[in-house]
């Protein structure tokens, strides 16, 4: 032990820390400063950042005695900083330093402030880091240009926002701090809101989430805490023979090493498929190298992995299947010897109709082969789990009655079903508790340390955390699958498509998980959003000893609309037509129906997207273009939007897309959620449902359909998810579901609560029900509903036209009134329960090859990218983007565009730069460094345009948004980079060096992605 | 796992160099740790017994200009570099080739000493003093005493990842002559976006008009990674010195000339070889270009 004394947030600390320690460590779990985020451990994503004597450092990997006698400035101590600076007098404050305080948005710094308004923040995990180094900006420069924000922000990571509502902030804050005006955030046009819906409302949890105050997983201590530590296979595919831990065993403060003989029940688990093991060994061999094969729990994170070291594993080594082709051929090593289909998964199938017949009606057809990259998620939050026993009473989290997992899942209830499945216990006897979660993106709906934590707790008696570094999560969790696409798509001369044909290889690695939806979403959406005569879609799902593969923002559809859209692009140059005119030639609209047979009612807002992209790059050519193309006649002039253009040594082109996306299960999966509300008599309402908040904001969607139907100020609402306790089941958080079912759930439970508070008023006011009104906190007669009901006679309570919220209080006189707070408590006086649960069903679907509605809404989108290519060394940019999204309706137009900022840019991720490389079953990509998500710098300038088809069953009209903004950007991207320089990328992602040589050699079609192997 | 046991913060060189002679290769220097703590992190590096912090020594953290020389301390962060003014006026290819390591943070806390200690031939702060000329300050303990002495840059580098300093030595600093009338440097480099930290090519350039403006009287050019050790294309140096003027047939040759020496490599998922040849066109053509257009303003 050294002594260090160092002064935080302006408190001077004087500790005795181990020489080893890095100054992360130090402030999060010594001082329990849990602001700075831990995210990578290799200074590669900023989370850390802390402030140390005026400069920025990464934390995670500072060794703490650096600091010795150093000031440092945390996200916890930037408020309380602030404050004091405006008034010297309430220094005071500044000596607490933050954590027990609960801030309000007037008492935050100027940047925090700008990061809630302007929706800067989605998740938070990279918040704190993300602020702390933007202050360090605007310290030394007050009014900073974007390029200066981004040179300060070039390497802290943010995987939700897609960056622009930060660089917002940060003019935002600059601003309030040089004139005292906090400009509001710029939002795409909506159609006009209601009271809470339709409005930019900030998030629920962004101020804890700002000021460092949101408990995410790793945050929680709890009393008498272990830690554990997994032990994974070091082979793709291996017969475990033996498991020495003796050593580990004798280790001082090693308590326990689990192996597959000590799982209690279901020795596998899975979300869809039982068979992923809890533990690798017996009679279950490591199937790819995440494969866990024993858990260690010691003293301390560092103990644990250190004794996993010293256990010996015999392994004997099996051939490996790294390939999905492969994978299908006769003679290929069977993976899954106990599944009747062996390394099938699932083959899927999609026919409609006489495709002989309609590929010979063809003039043109095109064939194509693409490949799509298997991808990370890289949420900025790596997985954590705490197992706490059951009866354990911790002095600060209190009393636990039954077996606890702390951890941020997508899918609450299944992990309950999962862990006490092999634990070998009751549903009920387990309870699963949400913390906020850092990103999921899909890739936190499969269990990781779950059981494992609750196993551990469970046998030992004591809270027990499990916490990945990203190593492990990069390593463990399910990836997007990586897929091989052969589409062939028939043309007559005028355009109309006669029929797609398609074959698809889908690598769902190792295991299950969700690979067989997954891949039903690519089959039935490769047509892509068309009308067609005939389809023959076959796809098959393969198992392999590469990482599984499940759920990532898009669902499949990803990487079928980059073969669908590519394809269109050239089909569209060899009929020699637009390629924005070939797809409304084709696009799906009311009336239409599709491959598999349903027919599309309502809400088709595809060819409005189109449009609405047209003239976005129509304006932007006449605005912005013109003054770009100083080497040629004006760029507005050419007939021609794809027409490429040059500056300096760089060609630019725009590129187009199109997608549609489910929204919800579909399928015939019975897709429903349930919510509870509860008001109270202090004129508060409270929403609960377990469906997850990851970033996304559901928590203010749901807060925003309650408030509307109770006619509460939206403040007035809290939010409870993503507990099996507390929260009734909403279902997974997938499939763009949640706005749409338990939006709905939340609405229509709402909506009961008010009816029932209605009919107590009604009698007390006497009048009939319908009249009375809820809005801005008070219930009254309302003058008008009144005389109406009188000319009418009477009315009828469930009546859709007499919403409770409708119309403001000044228009009409309130006869008689009460606020909110009273009435529920004129409505306890009567015995009436002031809570209700609400089970909301969505509309029947039909599984795949019945026809009928598979799905009960889709999402549309168009995306047109402005790239430019250097054509000196490949580099390729995407500068521009425009996209129009019909997402039914804009619940929040703030959340709404971060959603679309962030899918645009995790889709140029997709379509630039990642790719999670495994050789053999073995990743090359161990760390964080090599598989770079988009950084502030490939931000692109973007301008979205909102679509409002109504969905008649979705809330307000709503349907999903989450994935639909990630899934044309791709294709969008490489059909730019065609007409920029006339090479078509069979592949992604995008390899400059490759595109160089292509360009060099006069090659058409280029099949080399980065991450192939070199070229012999 | 415990990759170090102690932690010291000497405040001297004398002192440093004593704690590694005690720990006898037991222990290693660090500066800002930001290769050094990814490498033990990574199990690149055996743990140790001790880190030896050379940031608190006094005066390796400071730059000076003495006469001709700039003077570098090895503690010196690429952010105190970047926005040196005078580095930036004497030095601009080190400035550059600074601004461009990592991000801020990393900058912040990096240094130009372990840059070069690390002795990877892409190194961009190494690039940037290769094209300079700059020496290094290598400080050896004998007995109680400790000698210093400027070497060229050139002489510490082992191989890729490896320098050859003893148990008793290390980097106190680096020195440069300034840049004069009618001279100028330049950095650039091509990364790639996905995931590799290291820049595919890295290219400097040092030149010096004669009193026409026309003709290069001087050159130094830099390219890494172009073999096991940071590189200098002397070939294309010369090419250009002997060249009647300074033009396109020059740059031309001088490519010629860099590429024909270098010994370029494919390495996986970061380039090919082929593309390296076409990269070192054309960085360097931009360098040479932008070297004379600021050498041109340089008349005093
Ligand atoms: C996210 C990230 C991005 C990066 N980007 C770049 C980049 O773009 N370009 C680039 O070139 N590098 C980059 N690096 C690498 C690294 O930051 C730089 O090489 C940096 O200059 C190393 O300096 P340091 O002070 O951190 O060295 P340390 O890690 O402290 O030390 C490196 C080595 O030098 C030795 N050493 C340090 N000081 C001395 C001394 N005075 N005498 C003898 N030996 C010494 C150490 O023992 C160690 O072996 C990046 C690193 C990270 C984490």
């Amino acid at each position: 032990m050294t002594q260090l004394t160092l002064t935080v947030n302006g408190r001077k600390h004087t500790l005795d820390v181990p020489p080893n320690r890095y100054l992360a460590e130090v402030l999060r779990e010594d001082l329990g400063l849990t602001g700075a985020k831990i995210g990578c451990e290799e200074a590669e994503c900023g989370a850390c950042t802390v402030v140390i004597d005026g400069e920025s450092v990464v934390s995670c990997i500072y060794p703490a005695l650096k600091a010795q006698g150093a000031e440092i400035l945390t996200i916890e101590g930037l408020a309380p900083e602030w404050q004091a600076a405006q008034s010297p007098i309430s220094n005071l404050q500044s000596q607490q330093n933050g954590r027990s305080e609960r801030l309000k948005l007037g008492d935050l710094h100027p940047l925090q402030e700008a990061f809630v308004l302007h929706g800067a923040t989605q998740c938070g995990f990279c918040t704190p880091g993300m602020i702390m180094q933007a202050k360090t900006l605007l310290d030394e420069n007050p009014a900073p240009s974007d390029d200066e924000i981004k040179h300060c922000l070039k390497d802290t990571l943010c995987r939700c926002t897609g960056y622009k509502s930060i660089v917002d902030a940060v003019h935002a804050a600059s601003e309030k701090m040089r004139s005292g005006e906090m400009p509001p955030p710029k939002l795409p046009e909506t159609v006009t809101p209601l009271e809470s819906i339709g409005r930019p409302l900030h998030r629920p949890d962004a101020v804890e989430k700002v000021t460092g105050q949101a408990m995410f997983t790793d945050d929680f201590q709890f009393a008498d805490m272990l830690y554990g530590a997994t032990l994974r296979s070091d082979h793709p595919h291996a017969r475990i023979l033996e498991i020495d831990a003796s050593e580990a065993l004798a280790m001082r403060g090693v308590h326990a090493v689990y192996t597959y003989e000590d799982v209690p029940g279901d020795p596998r688990h899975g979300l869809v498929e039982n068979d992923w093991p809890v533990f690798a060994g017996g009679q279950y061999p490591a199937r790819y190298v995440g494969d866990p094969i024993a858990l260690v729990v010691a003293d301390s994170d560092e103990l644990a992995h250190e004794a996993k070291k010293r256990i010996r594993v015999e392994y004997e080594p099996l051939p490996v299947v790294a390939d999905p082709v492969y994978a299908r051929q006769p003679g290929a090593p069977v993976l899954h010897p106990d599944r009747p289909t062996g390394n099938l998964l699932k083959h899927i199938k999609v026919r409609q109709d006489d495709l002989s017949q309609a590929f010979s009606e063809a003039d043109v057809i095109v064939e194509r082969t693409y490949r799509t990259p298997r991808t990370e998620h890289a949420f900025m939050e790596p997985e954590c789990s705490i197992g706490v026993p059951a009866g354990f009473d911790d002095p600060h989290y209190g009393k636990h009655d039954k077996l606890t997992v702390y951890v941020g899942s997508q899918i609450p209830y299944s992990d309950r079903r999962q862990v006490a499945k092999s634990l070998g216990l009751k549903d009920e006897e387990v309870h699963i508790r949400g913390t906020v979660m850092g990103g999921g993106f899909g890739g936190k709906e499969d269990i990781t340390g779950q059981i494992h934590a609750a196993l551990a707790a469970h046998k030992l008696g004591r809270p027990v955390k499990i916490l990945y570094d990203r190593e492990e999560s990069l390593r463990v969790h399910p990836k997007r699958h990586a897929t091989i696409i052969r589409v062939r798509t028939g043309a007559k001369k005028d355009g109309t498509l006669t029929a797609v044909e398609a074959e698809l290889y889908g690598d769902s690695g190792a295991y299950a998980s969700l690979g067989e939806k997954v891949l039903t979403r690519a089959t039935t959406h490769a047509t892509g959003p068309y009308v067609l005569d005939a389809a023959k879609i076959d796809c098959y799902a393969m198992y392999t000893n590469n990482a599984p593969c499940g759920a990532f923002r898009g669902f499949g559809v990803t990487q079928s609309a980059f073969a669908v859209e590519s394809n269109m692009d050239i089909l569209a140059e060899e009929l020699g037509m637009d390629p924005l005119e070939l797809r409304r030639k084709n696009a799906m609209r009311v009336g239409a129906m599709t491959a598999t047979g349903q027919v599309l009612r309502e809400s088709v807002g595809l060819l409005e997207c189109l449009d609405k992209v047209e003239q976005g790059i129509r304006d932007w050519r006449s605005e912005i273009g013109d003054s770009l193309a100083t080497d040629q006649s004006p760029i507005s002039q050419s007939p021609n939007l794809w027409e490429p253009f040059t500056i300096g040594t760089k060609r630019y082109a725009w590129g187009v897309a199109a997608g549609y996306k489910n929204t919800g299960l579909g399928g015939g999966a019975p897709d429903k959620a349930e919510a509870e509300v509860e008001v109270f008599p202090n004129g508060r309402a409270e929403i609960r449902t377990s469906s997850a908040e990851m970033g996304q904001n559901l928590i203010g969607v749901l807060a925003a359909c309650t408030a509307e139907e109770l006619g509460l100020p939206f403040d007035d609402v809290s939010v409870l998810v993503m507990d099996t306790d507390r929260t009734p089941d909403g279902g997974p958080t997938t499939a763009s579901r949640q706005t749409y079912v338990s939006g709905n759930a939340a609405r229509l439970a709402a909506r009961t609560m008010r009816e029932q508070m209605q009919a107590v008023l009604a009698e007390k006011f006497d009048v009939p029900p319908e009249v009375i009104a809820f809005h801005e906190g008070l219930a009254y007669v309302d003058g008008e509903r009144l005389a109406k009901v009188s000319n009418q006679g009477t009315g009828n309570g469930e009546n859709r036209a007499v919403n409770g919220s409708n119309g403001g209080p000044r228009a009409r006189q309130p006869l008689r009134s009460m606020t909110f707070a009273e009435a529920v408590q004129t409505m306890i006086d009567e015995g009436r329960e002031p809570k209700l649960r609400y089970e909301y069903w969505a509309p029947k679907t039909q599984p795949l090859g019945t026809g009928g509605d598979m799905h009960f809404a889709f999402s549309y989108a168009a995306h047109a990218a402005l790239v430019s290519v250097d054509t000196e060394t490949g580099e390729v940019r995407v500068e521009k983007v425009i996209t129009a999204h019909d997402v039914g309706r804009a619940i929040n137009p703030l959340s709404l565009s971060g959603q679309l900022d962030g899918g645009v840019v995790m889709g140029i991720g997709n379509a630039l730069t990642e790719h999670y490389i495994e050789e053999d079953g073995v990743p090359w990509t161990e760390h964080l460094g090599q598989y770079k998500m988009p950084g502030i710098k490939m931000m692109p300038e973007m301008t979205h345009f909102i679509v409002e088809h109504a969905t008649a069953d979705g809330p307000y009209g709503a349907k999903g948004v989450g994935e639909i903004s990630s899934i044309p950007i791709s294709p969008a991207i490489a059909n730019a980079i065609y007409n920029a320089v006339g090479v078509r990328f069979m592949a992604l992602p995008v390899d400059q060096d490759a595109l160089l040589l292509a360009m060099k050699r006069g090659e058409k079609e280029l099949d080399r992605r980065w991450g192939d192997p070199p070229p012999a | 796992m415990t990759l170090w046991q102690e932690y010291h913060l000497p405040a001297t060189v004398n002192e440093a160099l004593s704690l590694m002679q005690r720990y006898d290769g037991q222990a290693l220097f660090v500066a800002g740790g930001t290769d050094l703590m990814l490498d033990l992190e990574y199990g690149n590096h055996p743990p140790v017994a001790a880190l030896v912090d050379v940031t608190k020594i006094a005066g390796l953290n400071e730059i000076q200009e003495e006469g001709d020389w700039i003077v570098i301390g090895a503690a010196v962060t690429h952010a105190q570099i970047e926005s040196d003014s005078r580095v930036r006026r004497y030095g601009a290819a080190l400035a550059e080739s600074s601004s461009v390591v990592g991000g801020p943070q990393v900058r912040n806390v990096a240094t130009i000493g372990g840059n070069v200690a690390h002795a990877l031939p892409a190194a961009d702060g190494t690039i940037g003093l290769l094209t300079l000329d700059a020496q290094v300050q290598v400080c050896t303990r004998t007995g109680d005493d400790v000698t210093c002495e400027w070497r060229p840059l050139l002489s510490i580098f082992a191989g890729p990842g490896r320098n050859n300093l003893a148990v008793n030595q290390m980097l106190a600093g680096f020195r440069f002559r300034k840049t004069g009338p009618r001279e100028a440097s330049a950095f650039d480099r091509i990364m790639r976006p996905q995931g590799v930290a290291l820049p595919i090519l890295g290219v400097a350039a040092r030149l010096t008009l004669d009193e026409s403006l026309t003709r290069i009287a001087n050159a130094a050019i830099a390219i890494g990674p172009a073999g096991p050790i940071p590189f200098r294309t002397t070939e294309a140096e010369a090419v250009l010195t002997q060249a009647p003027r300074f033009d396109e047939a020059a740059v031309d040759a001088a490519i010629a000339a860099a590429q024909a020496q270098a010994r370029l490599r494919t390495s996986k998922h970061r380039a090919t070889k082929e593309y390296r040849h076409e990269m070192i066109a054309v960085l360097l053509r931009r360098v040479l270009n932008r070297a004379v257009e600021t050498a041109k303003t340089n008349v005093e």
